[in-house]
């Protein structure tokens, strides 16, 4: 037999509801965390959500936070914070910070007379520097990009609890969706406890998210399907361990290869993308393990009408209406 | 094991290999671009080339497909404008002129209505009081009088005008049908004149369109800066009536003193004289619109402000039969004759047009001047060096992962492994050639989605596999657990990608920009990829498995 490379053992046996208190409880425990340190601390909203204006600036020199603030001070312009971008991809003579101003009085975007003075007291500072790019959402359409956010996650997973029940039973769905909930959730824990720039493209890492999540839980779900079709009478319990242990090396392969791709896409990607890239790799980790402890524990918890069901689209199905 | 139906694997391969064809043009992008350059200019020009035209139009044969991936504005560099066109400023400029016409009319009716003054209001209505209130319906009839019919699909039978009364007061205010009919051609109208003005300076591929109801969207690659581009936006165009002293092909005839050798528009070759003086400016035109002549052939219905009347009904007077030159940035737009005095300011300028280009010109007439202002809701600014940068870190990021998943696979699933990997890079090729063929944008993070659908894509064959593997265990003949394979995984294949392709759907349907690009790399890579592992995986290992026909595997 030629050698192959295993995560897992040809068969397991692991009994996944072992410690259900810790994993279940503890996943339920981290989403309520989650929540409110969403709440309580906040997200650190990108002007796509907040308003404002972003300028990326480049040099051969040496980034001096203090000068470029003192260069910026006499000009009127509300909030500004200035930060520097260190990332392995920069070469030495690389130099990259962003500088973010509040949004402006009215609805309209930055002017250009502001930009072009806060450009020319940069280059004042230091001759070296050029502008990479500037961003600037005025407050109005931020409004409308929340909005779009939030109603775009509800319709994906709207859609999601329909086609699963659609598919499977409405026991699943429920599964499914809190499987969904719990990593999207705890994702944007993170992002709140680490203070991580939350932008647009963070939204559509999270629908990637509850993608890729659907689809880890809908392996397991289709084969716990079979496995009930084929072992009528064990308990569930026992079907969903077995089920678990059956796609365990899939799940961690499949994982196993996306997490490949995304830490190359983190480590190499660049700066401008590694939020969305991270909040991707983040919710992946979370995803491969809630189709594993959380999906199934709520399917179980509601319990499955295991009866010998009538196949549907057959006449007998409305028969005893009245019975 | 039985093989496939001979045509069903004809028609994979053929899939396969268009994808690769198809792909082809953007490992080589800039030569394939400056092909395409050359080929629209050469086009454009009618056919002939200049030298280093046709240099460039080698570097790519012709019998290869060119379609490209566009890069997005985050890739190439650019600027990136979301304006807001403030329709209500044209509502005010139309009551503002309805006015006098109020005026003289009800001046007529004097002695039923007495005296008659505008009383203050907010823009975009108009309150006229009248002294007598005994006359109000007839001055309602005569107001009402000065209301057409609105001329749009869904306002058919409604008039262009809302009159009300309000206490002793008349209220007038364009009609919901009209106000919607005037949405449409202010936004329309600050659409043609932005596409004029960004294509002047001639950059490639810009984006101007309508966003919702009242916004448009901006996109050029290549441009300096959005303040650039705002500035170019400003500029008016610039409108004149001008005297034509002869026509001719002559590029370089000699047009005399005081006068002007311009180009013909939409004619090439042609050229005409005209007097350098115009007789009227746009800057003096209120109004054109679609209409038909008397012989029912599209035309534009115009009208000048009162001191343009005067001096347009003086010239048409005097020069019936000669004809006269509309004149657009240098360009002639057409060269009608004059048919008769034309007084009262308005006229028509007949020709042999479409329906569409009599549309087109009354568009560009009004085009002078932006027609209402504009609010700039959203702006981004791209550096090529920032767009270049990304397109790099993207590149080294995707290798990176292929090599890496390729390995992986091999090491997993050996031989099956290699197979899929094989089917891993016709995915690539699929993706970049469907992007390319349907002309897909290629944005940040769709490179992101083009490295998760590399990570992803193997799922299906993973299931696959693994199924292969469990069947083998019961015992099964080789070819049989093969088969039985691809059969039990198809229905969680199936499933998990249709949920993964609905958040890609949503994606599209509510993300905008760099957000939408990516929902279109992830859909169509959710597409190819499970192509490639039921179908491309499924032919090798046939291929394989009927012609080695081992007695026992190991995946």
């Amino acid at each position: 037999m030629a050698w192959r490379l295993r995560l897992v053992p040809e068969t397991t046996n692991i009994d996944f509801f072992r410690w259900q208190w810790l994993t279940f409880g503890g996943s339920m425990f981290l989403s309520v965390v989650a929540i409110i340190a969403w709440v309580f601390m906040g997200l650190n909203f990108g002007i796509d959500f907040k308003g404002g204006t972003t300028i990326r600036t480049e040099s051969t020199q040496a980034v001096d936070v203090g000068g470029y603030r003192a260069a910026l001070e006499g000009l009127p312009l509300g909030d500004v914070v200035i930060t520097e971008v260190f990332d392995p991809t920069f070469g030495d003579d690389q130099n990259v910070a962003m500088v973010r101003i509040s949004a402006q009085e009215g609805s309209e975007a930055i002017t250009p007379e502001t930009i072009t003075a806060v450009e020319a007291a940069l280059k004042a500072h230091d001759p070296a520097l050029t502008i990479a790019s500037v961003e600037s959402v005025g407050p109005k359409v931020s409004g409308e990009l929340i909005w779009a956010a939030v109603l775009s996650m509800v319709a994906a997973t709207g859609c999601i609890l329909i086609y699963i029940w659609l598919r499977f039973e409405w026991q699943y769905s429920v599964g499914a969706v809190a499987a969904l909930v719990h990593d999207v959730f705890i994702t944007i824990g993170i992002f709140a406890v680490f203070q991580i720039k939350f932008d647009l493209t963070v939204i559509a890492a999270l629908l990637t998210i509850l993608g890729y999540s659907i689809n880890d839980t809908v392996v397991v779900f289709d084969r716990l399907r079979e496995n009930l079709m084929k072992y009528k009478t064990m308990p569930l319990r026992d079907v969903m361990n077995l089920t678990v242990n059956e796609t365990l090396s899939r799940t961690l392969m499949t994982s196993g290869t996306t997490l490949i791709a995304l830490i190359a896409m983190l480590v190499f990607g660049g700066d401008v993308i590694r939020g969305f890239v991270f909040a991707i790799t983040v919710g992946i980790v979370l995803g491969t393990y809630s189709s594993v402890y959380v999906a199934k524990n709520m399917v179980l918890m509601i319990g499955l009408d295991r009866s010998e069901k009538k196949k549907s689209g057959t006449p007998d199905e409305f028969a005893n209406i009245d019975a | 094991m039985n093989p496939m139906p001979l045509w069903k694997r004809v028609l994979i391969l053929l899939v396969c290999a268009w994808g690769i064809i198809a792909a082809v043009p953007n490992l080589n992008y800039t030569n394939v671009e400056k092909h395409n350059d050359a080929a629209t200019a050469i086009d454009a020009a009618g056919g002939t080339a200049t030298a280093e035209q046709s240099a460039d139009l080698a570097l790519w044969p012709n019998f290869l497909p060119s379609n490209l991936v566009n890069l997005g504005l985050d890739l190439r560099g650019g600027a990136h404008l979301l304006a807001e066109v403030r329709v209500e400023d044209v509502y005010k400029a139309r009551m503002d002129a309805l006015w006098p016409e109020v005026r003289d009319a009800l001046r007529d009716l004097r002695d039923q209505v007495g005296n008659v003054r505008r009383q203050p209001s907010p823009e975009g209505t108009l309150r006229v009081a009248i002294s007598n209130p005994a006359g109000l319906t007839a001055a309602l009839d005569a107001i009402n009088d000065l209301a057409t019919p609105v001329v749009s699909l869904t306002g058919v039978g409604q008039n262009d005008l809302a009159v009300s009364v309000e206490g002793e007061e008349i209220v007038i205010q364009l009609s919901d049908a009209e106000k919607t009919a005037t949405d449409n051609r202010t936004i329309q109208q600050s659409l043609e004149i932005i596409r004029r003005r960004v294509d002047e300076v001639g950059t490639r591929e810009p984006t101007i369109q309508r966003q919702g109801e009242d916004r448009v969207l901006i996109q050029v690659p290549g441009i300096g800066s959005a303040a650039e581009l705002k500035a170019l936006i400003g500029t008016t165009a610039k409108l004149t009536f001008n005297p034509v002293v002869g026509r001719t092909t002559d590029a370089g005839a000699n047009p005399g003193a005081r006068n002007q050798l311009l180009p013909a528009m939409g004619e090439p070759g042609v050229y005409y004289i005209i007097e350098e003086t115009p007789v009227v400016t746009g800057e003096e035109l209120t109004d054109a619109q679609p209409a038909f002549d008397q012989n029912n052939r599209p035309a534009v219905n115009f009208r000048f402000n009162p001191s343009g009347a005067r001096k347009f009904g003086d010239y048409t007077a005097a020069n019936i039969g000669a004809p006269f030159a509309i004149v657009l940035d240098d360009e002639v737009i057409s060269a009608p004759v004059i048919q008769s005095h034309i007084p009262g300011g308005s006229g028509i300028i007949t020709g042999s047009f479409s329906v569409e280009e009599s549309t087109q010109l009354a568009v560009l007439l009004r085009a002078g001047a932006l027609p209402a202002e504009m609010n700039f809701l959203e702006e981004r600014t791209i550096g090529p060096e920032l767009g270049q940068d990304s397109i790099d870190a993207g590149k080294i990021a995707a290798i990176i992962s292929m090599c890496a998943v390729v390995f992986f696979m091999w090491a997993s699933y050996g031989l099956f492994g290699f197979f899929a990997n094989i089917a891993l890079a016709i995915n690539m090729a699929l993706i970049f050639g469907a992007l390319s063929t349907v002309g897909g944008t290629l944005t940040l993070p769709g490179i992101a989605g083009i490295v998760l659908t590399i990570g992803m894509a193997v799922d299906a064959n993973v299931l696959v596999f693994e199924r292969i593997r469990e069947e083998l265990r019961s015992a099964r003949s080789a070819g049989r657990a093969i088969e039985l394979g691809y059969e039990k995984a198809k229905s969680a294949i199936v499933d998990a990608n249709i949920t993964t392709f609905i958040t890609a759907v949503v994606l599209f349907a509510v993300g905008t920009g760099p957000v939408r690009g990516f929902a279109i790399t992830l859909g169509i890579g959710i597409i190819t990829s499970v192509f490639t592992a039921l179908f491309v995986t499924r032919i090798f290992v046939e291929l394989w498995f009927n012609r080695a026909r081992p007695k026992t595997i190991t995946v």
